[in-house]
């Protein structure tokens, strides 16, 4: 608040600025004739005080004294008379105090709405760096851990607090290199060892590579039960292409599970797009079914994946693989009307609609479409 | 807070540039005194709301605030308290808030020389002036906003480029800023000449001391440059001919041309239209040198960032203000009334001589900067530069220029008398002469180029106050009488001559470089080196470590002749926030000479690559152009207005001489 009260008190003095010479009473004139007269006047004296001083003669004094004269003729021949407090001069000063009344507050708040930041306090280093711990800004919590393990390169738990934190803030080499520090002058635990294996694979850019393996292995070691290792040596399996291994690692996985474990959700998500209707355990199953189940064994997966996305949402993947289903049994109309909601639902993703258009081009929707 | 107050500061700035320019134009085109007299209102406000924003920036250096991404990103806070206020114009954002507000304080000071103005050029000027300030505020709060914030603060900054880690940081800037920017206000005022339809002897005199002021900081500040380049960047060299370094050249030259010429419309009322081109193009040359080093079209130590829009933005300013005035000057210079004959023989057009030597001098290197920028982006091809070039165009029309000033500067005004002035030249010709042929005697198989360039700067030193000592000397008797005329002559005969004599002492600086030698070679403690007069003797090299580097410091003994001189500390410096090298020369200077030596690669047998150099006479370089600065400053303070009287043909025995 206090911020916005100083703002109009500058606004207010720049702008009474520029307004207050409109409001005199005593209009200035346009002095040039008395400018030049006195300019050339004291040319004259100063034409005389060389003179003077023997620095010029005589006759070239004249002649000096003769030009400074044409000169203040010319000066005051191109003069024009000053204006008055005429009514279109009053006039004048209205609109020009008009337009430095609006035009500087609004441009200064256009140009500060649109760059600055008025919620943001200053914060000098030294008082950052004065600040009681538990008000402490975060970076100069951590550049504390830092300096302090720059000193003590062996604090084994100071590395393993600070792990986490570069991995949360994507710095996942730097993770990697803490996560080993903590193990080395700490002792391993399967934390450690999970985290470690899971910085290298993030560093690796998702590839599960055989250094982090290693190290998730050595995690799974110390603590079978351990989630975050389990997880990423499934998608490890998944990754070599052993896709019947991964889902029964990541079942198990969720079998294992606490009620109330926080990380169910993205086990779970990875299930369900490891299985789909490419998992091949399910389309074996319908496969074996005699034809006129299988069919309905079909229809019956379509019917639930259309019913799903009829309620909203909705993944290109979803409305292509139903697109697809609904054209390939048969049913245009429906395939049709799937296709219509896709696009509105997707309208906002061009890449999508692209690719939508290219299913319909290759399932023949496209002429039935318009 | 501070910073946000800072911010708006600079926002309301902008708004109230824009009044500036507005208000007061339509104040001259009504003859409306009142609307005219908002001008200097606003430019003083103006000049406050920008003082208040840099004032934020620079404290929030001083306190190292990393909360502003610029601070952030250009300062630590391990270094030294007056590197962290330099910091503020070291980087691209505060260096642009610099420039705006030495911008504001020139119109500030436009404002307020109430008494030397008349007030409808005042207006006009600062109207123009208004229109840059607005051009500029502009672009930095929209391109380059010093102000940007970051959240979450981190908590240490990335440390000043090293290179600029330096004292010449805290004085080349802003003085180069000062000479850059100081040509707006000839710039303006030829805008406002224009726009007015009204231009005379009272516009020269108007405009002189501005371009004077403007031209003693440009020439203090490309040497400063200069001098830095020699000193941080270990090659030896002080001038190299680099784009950047040009585009400071350009304006200079074409400055030094308009001082000239506002000299010739005072006096004789002439060359008016010529003078007014000239404005334009100096400062448009400024705003070229800004284009050329703000928009990354070339990467040196001064492109500090290589934004394309901010080039483009330049772009646009440059076209608008250089295209715009110059359409302005094809429409209206017709109108401008033509200034009277000149005698061929006379001060004037000696004069204009040297104006047409300028023009072309600025030429040659304007074609030398910018052909290879231009044939890059036609056609991708890299061509460089480089000293050949410009010593096979610049070098044969500044030679005949130099030759030819004492001649002019001995004329007489209307008409002169060639033979005289010749006459009045021949000593210091001769005198000159003889120091040649002197020198080549002395250093027979050297460089013959060095006598000649030396000989050129004496011709010019002993000239310029020839001509004094000539007027004060023979007409008096006794010293008090010569004191007292010589305390009489106008200050700016004596500026004239100063600043004359310092482009000799320059010369003599220059030409003594082909004398200078470089000895390189690899050394082990007790091992030297030697080259030219000089042998370096490495002592020992130790590691130490500053605020914010770690250094190793190799220390030399030097030795000339049998005369031990001081010993001298090379470094090899490591920046450790941005992990990066910079080497500190040695410099022991030995009267005007100096011994040079820098380090190079460190070796593993613990020797180290060491350059030497011997660099005679050096100093005069710089020297001379702070006698160039003088002479400007000298003139500064004289600002009577006088008429061209043919003083030389003063009848000297018609009149009683003065008692004085």
């Amino acid at each position: 608040m206090l911020i916005w009260i100083i703002f109009a008190v500058m606004t207010g003095a720049a702008v009474l600025s520029v307004l207050w010479p409109l409001g005199r009473r005593q209009p200035p004139i346009f002095a040039d004739t008395a400018g030049a007269k006195s300019l050339y006047r004291s040319q004259v004296a100063e034409i005389d005080r060389d003179l003077g001083r023997r620095l010029i003669g005589s006759a070239e004094a004249e002649a000096a004294k003769a030009e400074a004269a044409r000169r203040l003729l010319r000066a005051a021949a191109v003069e024009t008379a000053p204006t008055g407090d005429s009514e279109p001069s009053l006039r004048r000063r209205r609109a020009a105090s008009a337009i430095a009344l609006s035009c500087v507050p609004l441009l200064a708040l256009l140009v500060y709405g649109a760059y600055g930041s008025p919620s943001v306090p200053d914060q000098p280093l030294a008082a950052r760096l004065k600040a009681s711990p538990a008000g402490q800004d975060f970076a100069i919590a951590l550049a504390r851990i830092e300096s302090h393990l720059a000193a003590n390169p062996t604090d084994g738990k100071g590395w393993s607090v600070l792990a986490p934190v570069y991995l949360r803030q994507g710095r996942f080499e730097d993770a990697a290199k803490a996560f080993a520090a903590a193990t080395r002058h700490d002792g391993p635990t399967a934390e450690r060892h999970a985290g470690q294996g899971e910085a290298m694979i993030l560093a690796a850019g998702g590839v599960v590579t055989a250094q982090a393996r290693e190290s998730l292995a050595e995690a799974v070691k110390l603590d079978p039960a351990n989630a975050r290792a389990r997880f990423f040596l499934a998608i490890g399996l998944e990754q070599d292409g052993n896709i019947p291994g991964a889902v029964s690692a990541l079942k198990a996985l969720l079998a294992e599970a606490p009620a109330d474990a926080p990380w169910t959700g993205a086990v779970r998500a990875r299930l369900e797009s490891l299985q789909g209707p490419s998992d091949p355990a399910a389309a074996a199953a319908i496969a074996n079914l005699p034809a006129q189940d299988q069919a309905a064994a079909v229809r019956g997966m379509v019917d639930s994946l259309a019913g799903r996305l009829a309620e909203g949402g909705g993944t290109l993947a979803e409305w292509s693989r139903l697109i697809r289903s609904q054209s390939v049994l048969g049913e245009k109309p429906a395939a049709l009307k799937s296709l219509a909601t896709a696009r509105e639902r997707l309208a906002a993703d061009a890449e999508a609609l692209n690719a939508l258009g290219t299913l319909a081009g290759e399932l023949g929707l496209q002429e039935a479409a318009r | 807070m501070i910073v946000e107050i800072g911010h708006f500061a600079l926002a309301l700035a902008l708004g109230v540039a824009v009044i500036q320019t507005v208000v007061p134009l339509w104040g001259v085109a009504r003859q409306d005194p009142v609307l005219a007299s908002v001008g200097p209102a606003a430019a003083i406000a103006c000049f406050l709301l920008v003082s208040v924003a840099f004032g934020a920036l620079v404290f929030s250096y001083f306190v190292s605030d990393f909360s502003v991404e610029n601070v952030a990103s250009n300062s630590h806070s391990t270094q030294p308290l007056i590197y962290k206020l330099t910091s503020t114009w070291g980087n691209h954002e505060g260096s642009m808030l610099l420039w705006v507000l030495i911008l504001v304080l020139f119109g500030a000071l436009v404002a307020l020389s109430r008494r030397s103005l008349p007030a409808r050029l005042r207006a006009g000027a600062l109207a123009a002036q208004g229109s840059i300030t607005v051009a500029f505020l502009a672009f930095t709060l929209l391109t380059s906003n010093p102000f940007r914030r970051l959240v979450p603060a981190p908590a240490e900054g990335q440390d000043l480029n090293p290179l600029l880690q330096d004292l010449g940081l805290a004085i080349h800037p802003p003085l180069l800023y000062v000479g850059y920017v100081g040509f707006s206000i000839s710039y303006a005022f030829a805008v406002a000449a224009l726009i007015d339809g009204r231009i005379d002897a009272v516009w020269a005199r108007a405009v002189r001391p501005w371009t004077l002021l403007a031209w003693t900081f440009l020439t203090l500040g490309i040497s400063m440059g200069s001098y830095w380049a020699y000193y941080e960047l270990g090659w030896g060299g002080w001038w190299f001919w680099d784009p950047v370094e040009n585009a400071s050249l350009m304006p200079w030259i074409a400055g030094t041309a308009l001082i000239h010429s506002t000299v010739v419309m005072e006096k004789r009322d002439a060359l008016k239209v010529w003078t007014i081109l000239l404005a334009i193009l100096t400062f448009s040359l400024s705003l070229l040198g800004t284009f050329i080093v703000r928009s990354g079209v070339l990467t040196s130590v001064h492109s500090f960032a290589t934004d394309p829009q901010r080039g483009l933005f330049i772009l646009a300013i440059l076209v608008i203000f250089v295209g715009g005035s110059l359409a302005l000057f094809a429409w209206r210079a017709p109108l401008l009334r033509q200034g009277g004959l000149f005698a061929p023989v006379s001060r004037e057009s000696a004069l204009v001589v040297n104006n047409l030597f300028l023009a072309t001098a600025c030429a040659t290197v304007f074609v030398g900067t910018l052909y290879p920028l231009a044939l890059e982006m036609v056609t991708g091809d890299k061509i460089s530069v480089g000293p050949p070039f410009f010593n096979a165009t610049f070098l044969p029309v500044v030679v005949p220029l130099l030759l030819l000033l004492p001649i002019g500067q001995s004329l007489a005004w209307k008409r002169g008398d060639l033979l005289g002035a010749a006459q009045r030249a021949q000593f210091a010709f001769g005198f000159a002469v003889l120091v040649t042929i002197a020198l080549l005697a002395v250093t027979r198989g050297g460089p013959v180029l060095a006598p000649l360039g030396i000989g050129l700067g004496v011709f010019l030193v002993v000239s310029a106050f020839w001509d004094l000592g000539e007027r004060v000397v023979s007409r008096a008797s006794g010293a008090a009488a010569i004191w007292s005329r010589a305390r009489g002559l106008p200050r700016s005969i004596w500026g004239t001559a100063f600043a004359h004599a310092g482009v000799g002492v320059t010369v003599i600086g220059i030409a003594a470089t082909a004398w200078s030698t470089e000895g390189i070679g690899i050394l082990k403690p007790g091992q030297s080196l030697t080259s030219g007069r000089y042998t370096f003797t490495l002592e020992s090299i130790a590691p130490r470590t500053g605020p914010n580097f770690t250094e190793e410091v190799a220390r030399f003994r030097i030795r000339t002749g049998e005369r031990e001189m001081k010993p001298v500390e090379s470094m090899k410096r490591m920046y450790t926030a941005r992990a990066m090298p910079t080497t500190e020369a040695g410099i022991r200077s030995d009267g005007f000479s100096q011994a040079y030596v820098s380090l190079g690669e460190r070796e593993a047998d613990g020797s180290i690559a060491v350059r030497a150099y011997d660099k005679p006479l050096v100093l005069l370089i710089w020297i001379g152009t702070l006698i160039m600065a003088f002479g400007g400053a000298l003139s500064l303070t004289d600002r009577r207005f006088r008429v061209a009287a043919p003083r030389r043909a003063a009848p000297t025995s018609a009149l009683p001489q003065p008692a004085e």
